[in-house]
C-alpha cells in the first residue's frame, strides 16, 4: 500500500501549493503534510530534521497527535515536493493535505475554544468560591451585598460565555423534540444565575453563584476530555478523499496528450493511466493490459490483471504497464464517491447504539422536571408565597444537575484509554469501549486482518538450489506483490541478492530475461511450469530455464499466530465470531476452519458487506467490525464498534474506534476484556451519581437546601466518581505491553 | 473592613494573571500537540519551536 501512495503525492502537490498559497506580502508559505509512520518522539525529530535540511525551510513542526507537518518555507522557496523528497530519505511517506483535510484540522478550533471556556470557568469559579466561603462564614448586610455584587460581575458574564456549549446543545435537543443530558443541565445553570442575581439585586434570598461556576467548570472539563478522545478519529476520517487525483491525463483526437483537472473529467473521455498512478474515475479499459491492485473493491493484496473490456473503478491503482481508459463515469457517480457518501450515512445516520449517558439521561431529565414541578405545587399547595414556592423548584433543578454525570462516563473512558494504550490499543473514540463491552456479534475481515495480508513463501527449493539465483535476478525486476516477497524470502535465507536483470514484464503472467545468458521465465504455472496443478489456495510461482521447469515457489497469506486462541477467547466472552471476505470461497473456507470460526461468507463486496453488519444490527445484535481495508470502511462504518490494525489504510483506521498494534490480534481480545470491566464501572458511577439525588432531593423539595450543601454535594459526588475512575486504571497495572 | 476594598481587587488580579497566562499558552499552541509534548522531553538535542534550524548531524 505505501508504495502505491508516493505516486499520489506528486498530484496532490499541486493542488496543494494552490491551498496555501500565501497571500502577497508575506514572507513565508506555511505547507501541511500527513507524515505516515510518525509515531514515537524519534521520529519527531528525524522527520523535523529532515524536513529542515531542506535549503530554504524556515521551520518544521511535527505534530504526532495527528501525524502532520507543519513547514514554513521562505517565498519562493521549495514546495512540497522537494520536502517530501527529503522525508522520503529519511523513510518516512509524506503526503501533502489536501484542501478538505485542512479544513478538517483547522477545526480543531473548538477543541482550542473549549480549553479557553474551561480556563475562563476555572478562573471564575475559584475566585467566585473564595467569596462565598466569606458569605458562608457569615458576611451579612453590607458586606454581604458587597460580596454578591463582586461574584456577580465575576460570574454573570463567566458563566454566560462558557456554558454556551451546553445552552446550544439543549437548544438543538430540544428544537427536535429531544430531552438530553444538556437540557437539565442548562437549566440548572440559568436558574442558578437567575436566582442569584435576583437575590443580589433584591437582597431576598441566598445567592448560588459558585454552584453555577462550579457545575460549568466540572461539566466543561468532563466535555473537554470527551472532545480530545474524538478528535483523532475525526481528523483521520477525510482520508478517502485522499484516493482522489488531482489532475488526470486526457487523450484528444489527434493523438495529444493534455493534462487536465480531475474535476474536468466526463464520461466518454479517454484518459492514459501510467503504472504507479491511480484511476482518476470509472471506465473500461480499450486499450493495453496490466496488473491492476484492486484492493479497494476486494481487500486483496495481490493484483489482478485487466484487459481490454475490464472494468476499472476510480482510486485503484495501475501497477504494472500503461492503460488506455475509456471513462463510464467521473466525479460524484464514480464508485469511490459513492463509497465516500456510504461511510459518510453510516457516521452520520443515528445507527450507533445509544450511549449510556444518553440512556441515562433519557430517564433523568423527565424525572428532574416532574419532581421540581411537584414540589413547587406541593409548596403553594401547603400554603406558601409564589416567591418561596419557585425558590424550592429552583434549589431542587439546580441541586440535581447532574454534574457526577457529565464527569461518570468521560472519566472512565480516559482511565480505560490509558490502560489499554499499555494493552497495545489505541482508544480513538470513548462511544466504542462501551459498545466493545455489548457486542454480540463480531466480524473479522480476512486479509490483513485475521491474516498477515502479505503472501508469504511457504515452500520452496532447498536454498543452495540453484533455482534460486536467476528466480531471485527476474524478481528484482518486477514490482509484483509476490516477487517482492521471493526477494525478500532469498534474503532471509541468507542469499545475495542479485542486481535486477535485463527483463520485460509479461502482464498477468510473470517475468521474462536472461540471466547468464540463458533465457528464463518466472511466472504462472503454465507460463513457466506445467499446467496448475490441483489449484488450491496457494498462489505458485514457477522458474523456468530456457523453457524447462525448474523451481516451484508456493506462496500463501499467513494466519496471524495468535488468531485462533483470540476467535476462542471472545467466543468464550459471549461474543460470536463471523468471517466477511472479499476473497473467493476456498481461502475462506480454509482460513476459517483453521481459526475455528464456524459463520463465513465469501465474494462480498463493500456494500454486501455493509448490509450485512445492518441486517445483524436490524435483528437485534450489538456489532463489533475487526477490518483493515478500503472494502471494509462501509461496514466499519456501519457497525456498533470498529476495531482496525494500526497497519491499516488510513480510511479504515479513520473509522475506526479502536485501533490496535497490528503484529497480532492478541490486542481485541484484551480490548474486549478491558472495555468490559470498564463498562462496569460506568454503570458504577451511573448509579453513585444518581445515588447522591436520593439525600439531595429530600433536603431540597424540603426546602433546606442552601447553597453551602450544593456545593459539598456535587463536590463529593464528582469526587466519588472520579475516584471509582481511577480504580479502574489500579486493576490494570499489571498489563502486558 | 475598608481593606477588603484592596483585597477582593488583589485577589481577582491574580486570578486574571493566572486565567491570562492560560490563555495564552492555549493561543501558542501549547495544548495542540500533548503526545508530541510527552515524547519531545526525552530527546536532548529538542530546541524551542522557534530555534530549530538546519542541522546535519542526528542524534547519537
Amino acid at each position: 500500500m505505501l508504495d502505491t501512495r508516493a505516486g499520489c503525492c506528486a498530484d496532490g502537490a499541486v493542488a496543494l501549493a494552490e491551498a496555501v498559497d500565501a497571500p502577497p506580502g508575506e514572507p513565508a508559505v506555511r505547507l501541511s503534510l500527513l507524515v505516515e509512520g510518525l509515531r514515537c518522539g524519534g521520529c519527531l525529530a528525524t522527520v523535523e530534521r529532515a524536513a529542515a535540511s531542506v535549503p530554504g525551510v524556515l521551520r518544521a513542526r511535527a505534530n504526532l497527535t495527528e501525524r502532520r507537518l507543519a513547514v514554513e518555507v521562505a517565498k519562493d522557496g521549495p514546495d512540497a515536493e522537494a520536502v517530501i523528497a527529503a522525508l522520503a530519505v529519511a523513510g518516512y511517506a509524506a503526503r501533502p493535505l489536501d484542501r478538505a483535510a485542512l479544513e478538517a484540522l483547522d477545526r480543531d478550533a473548538e477543541g482550542r475554544g473549549m480549553l479557553l471556556r474551561v480556563g475562563v470557568a476555572g478562573f471564575a469559579a475559584m475566585n467566585v468560591m473564595l467569596l462565598s466561603v466569606a458569605i458562608w462564614a457569615g458576611a451579612e448586610g453590607a458586606m454581604g451585598r458587597l460580596l454578591l455584587l463582586v461574584s456577580m460581575v465575576v460570574s454573570v458574564p463567566a458563566v454566560l460565555w462558557c456554558g454556551m456549549p451546553f445552552f446550544q446543545s439543549a437548544w438543538r435537543a430540544l428544537s427536535a423534540r429531544r430531552l438530553t443530558m444538556d437540557v437539565p443541565i442548562s437549566l440548572a445553570i440559568l436558574l442558578a444565575l437567575g436566582v442569584s442575581v435576583h437575590a443580589t439585586l433584591t437582597g431576598l434570598g441566598e445567592g448560588w453563584f459558585e454552584a453555577a461556576t462550579a457545575l460549568v467548570f466540572f461539566l466543561l472539563a468532563g466535555r473537554y476530555l470527551e472532545h480530545r478522545a474524538k478528535r483523532a478519529a475525526r481528523s483521520a476520517a477525510v482520508e478517502l478523499a485522499e484516493l482522489r487525483v488531482a489532475t488526470a491525463t486526457r487523450l484528444v483526437e489527434d493523438g495529444r496528450e493534455e493534462t487536465v483537472d480531475v474535476d474536468a473529467l466526463v464520461p466518454g473521455d479517454r484518459v492514459l493511466v501510467r503504472p504507479g498512478e491511480r484511476l482518476p474515475a470509472d471506465g473500461t479499459v480499450v486499450d493495453g493490459s496490466s496488473d491492476v491492485d484492486r484492493a479497494l473493491v476486494t481487500g486483496e493484496a495481490v493484483p489482478e490483471t485487466v484487459r481490454a473490456g475490464d472494468d476499472l473503478l476510480a482510486g485503484m491503482t495501475n501497477l504494472t504497464a500503461p492503460l488506455t481508459v475509456r471513462l463510464t463515469a467521473a466525479g460524484e457517480d464514480t464508485y469511490l464517491a459513492a463509497l465516500a457518501r456510504l461511510v459518510a450515512a453510516a457516521e452520520g445516520g443515528d445507527g450507533r447504539t445509544r450511549r449510556l449517558a444518553d440512556r441515562a439521561a433519557a430517564v433523568y431529565a423527565p424525572g428532574v422536571h416532574v419532581i421540581a414541578a411537584l414540589a413547587t405545587l406541593a409548596w403553594l399547595g401547603a400554603g406558601a408565597g409564589w416567591h418561596t414556592a419557585i425558590l424550592v423548584g429552583c434549589a431542587t433543578l439546580i441541586i440535581t444537575c447532574p454534574c457526577a454525570l457529565g464527569l461518570a462516563i468521560p472519566a472512565v473512558q480516559t482511565v480505560a484509554g490509558g490502560r489499554l494504550f499499555r494493552a497495545g490499543v489505541y482508544l480513538k473514540d470513548g462511544g466504542a469501549l462501551e459498545s466493545l463491552a455489548e457486542a454480540t456479534v463480531i466480524c473479522f475481515d480476512k486479509t490483513g486482518t485475521l491474516t498477515e495480508g502479505r503472501p508469504a513463501l511457504v515452500d520452496a527449493p532447498a536454498a543452495e538450489d540453484p533455482a534460486w539465483g536467476p528466480a531471485m535476478a527476474l524478481a528484482a525486476a518486477s514490482s509484483h506483490p509476490l516477487a517482492k516477497a521471493l526477494v525478500a524470502a532469498g534474503a532471509e535465507r541468507g542469499l545475495a541478492v542479485p542486481p535486477p536483470a535485463e527483463a520485460s514484464e509479461e502482464v498477468g503472467a510473470g517475468v521474462e530475461g536472461t540471466v547468464d545468458g540463458r533465457a528464463c521465465r518466472l511466472g504462472r504455472p503454465g507460463w513457466a511450469g506445467p499446467d496448475a496443478i490441483g489449484e488450491g489456495a496457494e498462489t505458485t510461482v514457477w522458474l523456468s530455464v530456457d523453457g524447462e521447469p525448474r523451481g516451484a515457489f508456493r506462496f500463501r497469506d499467513r494466519l496471524r499466530a495468535d488468531a485462533a486462541d483470540v476467535i476462542a477467547a471472545l467466543a468464550a466472552a459471549g461474543c460470536r465470531p463471523v468471517l466477511l471476505s472479499g476473497d473467493g470461497p476456498v481461502p475462506v473456507r480454509r482460513v476459517a476452519e483453521a481459526c475455528g470460526i464456524a459463520e463465513a461468507h465469501a465474494a462480498m463486496t463493500p456494500e454486501a458487506k455493509r448490509a450485512f453488519v445492518e441486517r445483524l444490527r436490524a435483528a437485534g445484535e450489538t456489532v463489533a467490525m475487526v477490518g483493515d481495508g478500503y472494502n471494509d470502511a462501509p461496514a466499519l462504518a456501519a457497525a456498533d464498534v470498529a476495531l482496525a490494525p494500526a497497519t491499516a489504510v488510513g480510511i479504515s483506521e479513520g473509522q475506526a474506534g479502536i485501533v490496535y498494534a497490528g503484529a497480532a490480534l492478541g490486542p481485541v481480545a484484551r480490548a474486549r476484556a478491558i472495555a468490559v470491566s470498564a463498562r462496569r464501572r460506568m454503570v458504577e458511577n451511573l448509579w453513585a451519581s444518581g445515588a447522591y439525588n436520593v439525600i439531595a432531593v429530600p433536603v431540597a423539595v424540603a426546602g433546606f437546601a442552601t447553597p453551602i450543601i450544593a456545593a459539598l454535594a456535587m463536590s463529593s459526588s464528582s469526587l466519588v466518581v472520579t475516584v471509582n475512575a481511577l480504580r479502574l486504571g489500579a486493576a490494570g497495572k499489571g498489563d502486558a505491553p | 473592613m475598608t481593606v477588603l476594598g484592596l483585597l477582593i481587587p488583589v485577589s481577582l488580579g491574580l486570578g486574571l494573571v493566572g486565567a491570562a497566562a492560560f490563555i495564552w499558552s492555549v493561543r501558542a499552541e501549547q495544548y495542540d500537540d500533548l503526545e508530541g509534548a510527552a515524547a519531545r522531553i526525552l530527546d536532548e538535542d529538542d530546541l524551542p519551536p522557534d530555534a530549530r534550524e538546519p542541522r546535519g548531524e542526528e542524534p547519537g
